[in-house]
């Protein structure tokens, strides 16, 4: 079985350091007293927590649901109670904080009730629904709900279906060591996989170094139903790179701009069909994942851990050492520096590299560009990486955008071959960060202008209103006016309407006077005033007898 | 630091002392063929070309040592030695190395920012403002009866008392010379050929100059320190332009393989139009690069004031490059070329 590779331009041989940690079994890593979880372990919205502080949780039980479509669910990864839901420090490149719901585990490791899923009798986009609820997400690194990515879309054919088993990044060996020991289940992830894209075609891609991982996958492919291929590709970083395999296989490039899935196919990591494989026929959410520990520590090799498991037990458990100088998240080529050890263990954790003096010297300072171009020869995305570079320290950021700023990866070949060493990277990263700043400022501003505009509209179109409905009114009453008497319908000057007006204003006025005078005075009948003849007498008749006491106490005093 | 946090083993000190090396079989070459006076005028120029920069580097509150490692002035001092006259008096060298280092490389930015290659400059302002100096080369020892020792070459470039008659007997033409003279007095190229200063391909003992600076620059190639695309065009220019004279009138215009077979035009096209900082950067910007110091080099052989074009020709397509990189900038992964038209 022999498939014409394809070369992807650039690229870069860093040693791979990948002995040192693929020939240790993997163990399970124990059960941590304190689980932090973060909420943002994807690309997307952050998970909702449902959980309350003092619940009492069991193993993958959702404490925190996804919110949206392009979001997944968090869940305990063993039993124990609620502690705490608030900032934490995660392993994330700001360093900042995030919020986090801890779990104090109670040691008994109790699972919530689960059942497999029959995929085969699920619509598609009610398993889709689902795996988003068990909190699956791409392993591979960029930990992108996996259930959106399981979508062909309504129109789109997705024929290819490509399996990445690259693992192009030094030190690491969890894909390694996954498809070395699990090979069948990560092929009946790969099955799913299949069923939901209407796949014919599979390639599973494995570089070269690993082939104790080829055979095992081989051989797991042999069993099934359904072709597999399993294709060995030479090892350059980063053929791991979703891109990168794509065009390795299968010699297309995806559009930049566009979604591999618009030229008929799709990439998923083999830690993510084997996640998809536990959680459809175990039914098992996302909770564990290998990792491997490697670098500066005494037994590099692979865990499996619980998610929210703190990063300094797993050291520990390596057999931690002197001269430690720093620990990253991944590896050397993208790996994220972690600010302190306490952070967990998250989704998007692969590695936890452990630095030296000795495997990892400082790097020396940088010397000024010679446009020596070797930056562009590694490059894989075939960008010129020293005219970003000019642009991005220039602050000439529309040029650096014209030249593509947008499609670098990040993978870092550019600054690994620089002979003067910029840290070419950080400056595509400064540049975008700062574009998405000016592009987040601009919107911010069109949203006050357009605020004020609509402002000053709205002033205006009430002014021409009130003008309006005065004019209207007063045409109305001029009509009115015109309507009643003809005689002096002849001389409609404004001066007369202002005088009729007033004229009819005073005898609406009188006649309002006249409506609001007493009424039982006018128009007595004579019986009437017979009594009130009668009734004044009598009052007059009271008021004298009134007096006359008054007058007889004067004349006894 | 974020990430890489590991680098390949390559500096700019290491890339700069390659070239260095790669230019010992020229060196070597000239000392063999043309006597040891050159090793005079590298070691003056390295010295000044040192001094200079290290004076630079302090005036503009640049640390000195990293940039004097990078050995990028020595670069320089070299490449600009061996085009000058291997018996220039010391002033002469001085002051190109000095023009070279503190105008075309510092006061344009240093490392990485000139726009002309330095050494370029530095020969353009000697040839241009002394003229009748740059004419002191020392004939190939194979046709000069009198051969002067190190200490006596020393002494001519110092401006020491070298016996007038020692000195015209080991100055001669060069071959472009001999040819831009022959051709002026209206002989033809094949009459002009007969001068035994010509060998099989270009002049006597030039020839084999040209080919131990071919040498190394192959293995500049091989190492990968340049890239093969200017060079190649530079040849190809060179060989074109030429080719075409010479069948448009084989009388009036040399061989091609006489032109291609100068020490000037492999120093170019191997080392000096190679010089990243000057250059295209571009894949086919570089072939456009090439193509046109080749071409420009054969112009001004042909119809310049000069017996050599190599220099000028560079420099100005030195003065090309911004634009033609904008404008011969690589289609990208998954993308169209790129077509935008740059901004006013």
């Amino acid at each position: 079985m022999s498939r014409e590779l394809h070369r992807f331009k650039g690229g870069v041989h860093p040693p791979d350091h990948k002995a040192e940690s693929n020939r240790r079994p993997v163990h399970a890593a124990p059960l941590p007293k304190k689980l932090v979880i973060p909420l943002r372990q994807h690309l997307g919205n952050p998970a909702k927590p449902v959980v309350e502080v003092g619940d009492p949780v069991k193993k993958g039980q959702m404490i925190a649901a996804a919110d949206g479509y392009i979001s997944a669910a968090v869940h305990a990864s063993s039993s124990g109670v609620v502690t705490a839901i608030d900032l934490q420090p995660v392993p994330h490149i700001s360093g900042l904080p995030d919020l986090c719901i801890t779990i104090e585990t109670d040691g008994r490791d109790e699972w919530i009730d689960h059942a497999p899923l029959d995929y085969l009798a699920v619509e598609p986009s009610q398993l889709r629904m689902q795996l988003r609820d068990m909190g699956l997400v791409g392993l591979g690194g960029a930990v992108f709900p996996t259930g959106v990515k399981l979508d062909p879309g309504a129109t789109q054919q997705c024929p290819t279906l490509i399996i990445n088993g690259g693992e192009c990044e030094p030190w690491i060996t969890c894909d390694d060591v996954l498809m070395r020991q699990h090979a069948g289940e990560v092929l009946e992830g790969v099955a799913i996989m299949r069923h939901l894209m209407g796949s014919t075609e599979i390639l599973v891609g494995i570089e070269d170094n690993k082939p104790e991982a080829i055979a095992a996958m081989r051989a797991a492919a042999a069993r099934l139903d359904f072709a597999v291929e399993v294709v060995v590709i030479p090892t350059l970083y980063p053929s791991g790179g979703a891109k990168q395999m794509t065009e390795i296989l299968t010699g297309k490039q995806v559009p930049s701009g566009k979604r591999s899935t618009d030229i008929g196919l799709q990439v998923f990591n083999v830690g993510t069909a084997y996640a998809l494989a536990r959680a459809v026929h175990h039914g098992e959410p996302l909770i564990s994942r290998l990792v491997t520990v490697t670098g500066h520590v005494l037994r590099p090799q692979n865990f499996e851990v619980l998610i929210g498991t703190p990063m300094h037990t797993l050291i520990t458990l390596a057999g931690d050492r002197d001269g430690t100088t720093g620990v990253l998240m991944g590896g050397p080529m993208m790996g994220v520096p972690m600010p302190n050890l306490d952070v967990p263990v998250v989704k998007a954790t692969n590695c936890i590299l452990v630095k030296s003096k000795e495997l990892f010297p400082p790097l020396p300072n940088a010397l000024p560009c010679i446009r020596c171009t070797r930056c562009a020869d590694a490059c894989p995305a075939e960008l010129q990486p020293q005219e970003l570079f000019r642009f991005a320290k220039a602050g000439d950021f529309g040029r650096a955008q014209e030249y593509h700023l947008f499609d670098c990866i990040e993978c870092g070949c550019c600054s690994y071959v620089c002979p003067s060493h910029i840290p070419l990277v950080d400056f595509y990263r400064y540049a975008k960060s700062e574009i998405w700043a000016h592009e987040k400022d601009k919107r911010a501003s069109d949203l006050a202008r357009e605020r004020h505009e609509f402002r000053q509209f709205r002033l205006e179109r009430e002014k021409k209103e009130k003008a309006e409905k005065l004019a209207a009114k007063a045409q109305a009453k001029r009509a009115e006016l015109a309507a009643v008497p003809p005689a002096e319908r002849a001389v409609p000057s404004d001066a007369d309407a202002k005088k009729a007006l007033i004229a009819a204003a005073l005898a609406r006025a009188q006649a309002k006077r006249s409506d609001a005078a007493p009424k039982n005075i006018d128009h007595l009948t004579p019986e009437q005033l017979h009594q009130i003849e009668e009734i004044e007498a009598r009052r007059a008749k009271i008021r004298e007898l009134a007096r006359q006491p008054l007058e007889s106490e004067e004349k006894n005093t | 630091m974020p990430s890489p946090f590991i680098l390949d083993r390559s500096s700019v000190t290491q890339v700069m002392a390659w070239v260095l090396a790669a230019l010992l079989p020229g060196i070597a070459a000239y000392v063999w063929l043309f006597g040891p006076g050159i090793l005079v005028t590298l070691s003056l120029a390295t010295v000044t070309a040192l001094a200079a920069e290290a004076a630079m580097l302090k005036a503009r509150g640049y640390p000195v040592q990293p940039f004097l490692l990078d050995l990028s002035a020595i670069v320089t001092a070299w490449l600009l030695a061996l085009s000058l006259p291997s018996l220039a008096p010391w002033w002469l060298i001085v002051t190109g190395t000095l023009f070279a280092i503190v105008v075309a490389k510092h006061l344009y930015g240093g490392l990485g920012q000139n726009i002309f290659n330095p050494a370029m400059v530095g020969y353009a302002v000697l040839i241009v403002s002394f003229p009748v100096q740059m004419t002191h080369w020392a004939g190939p020892l194979e046709l000069s009866a009198t051969h002067l020792s190190l200490a006596q070459s020393a002494t001519a470039i110092f401006g020491g008392d070298v016996p007038k008659a020692t000195l015209d007997a080991v100055t001669m033409a060069t071959p472009l010379d001999a040819l831009r003279t022959g051709l002026l007095q209206q002989l033809t190229v094949d009459e002009v050929l007969t001068h035994p200063i010509f060998g099989h391909y270009g002049g006597v003992g030039f020839e084999w100059l040209a080919g131990a600076f071919l040498l190394g620059g192959l293995l500049l190639w091989a190492l990968r320190i340049i890239s093969w695309q200017v060079p190649l065009a530079f040849l190809a220019g060179i060989w074109l332009t030429a080719g075409f004279l010479n069948f448009y009138d084989a009388g009036r215009f040399g061989p091609p393989w006489f032109h291609l077979f100068a020490p000037s035009v492999m120093l170019g096209a191997f080392f000096i139009a190679t010089d990243p900082v000057t250059g295209a950067t571009t894949p086919r910007g570089k072939l456009i690069f090439g193509l046109g110091a080749g071409f420009l080099t054969m112009a001004i052989r042909t119809w310049g004031g000069f017996p050599d074009g190599v220099a000028f020709a560079i420099l100005l397509m030195n003065l090309c490059v911004p634009l033609i990189d904008q404008y011969t900038q690589p289609r990208i992964y998954g993308g169209a070329r790129k077509t935008e038209e740059p901004p006013a």
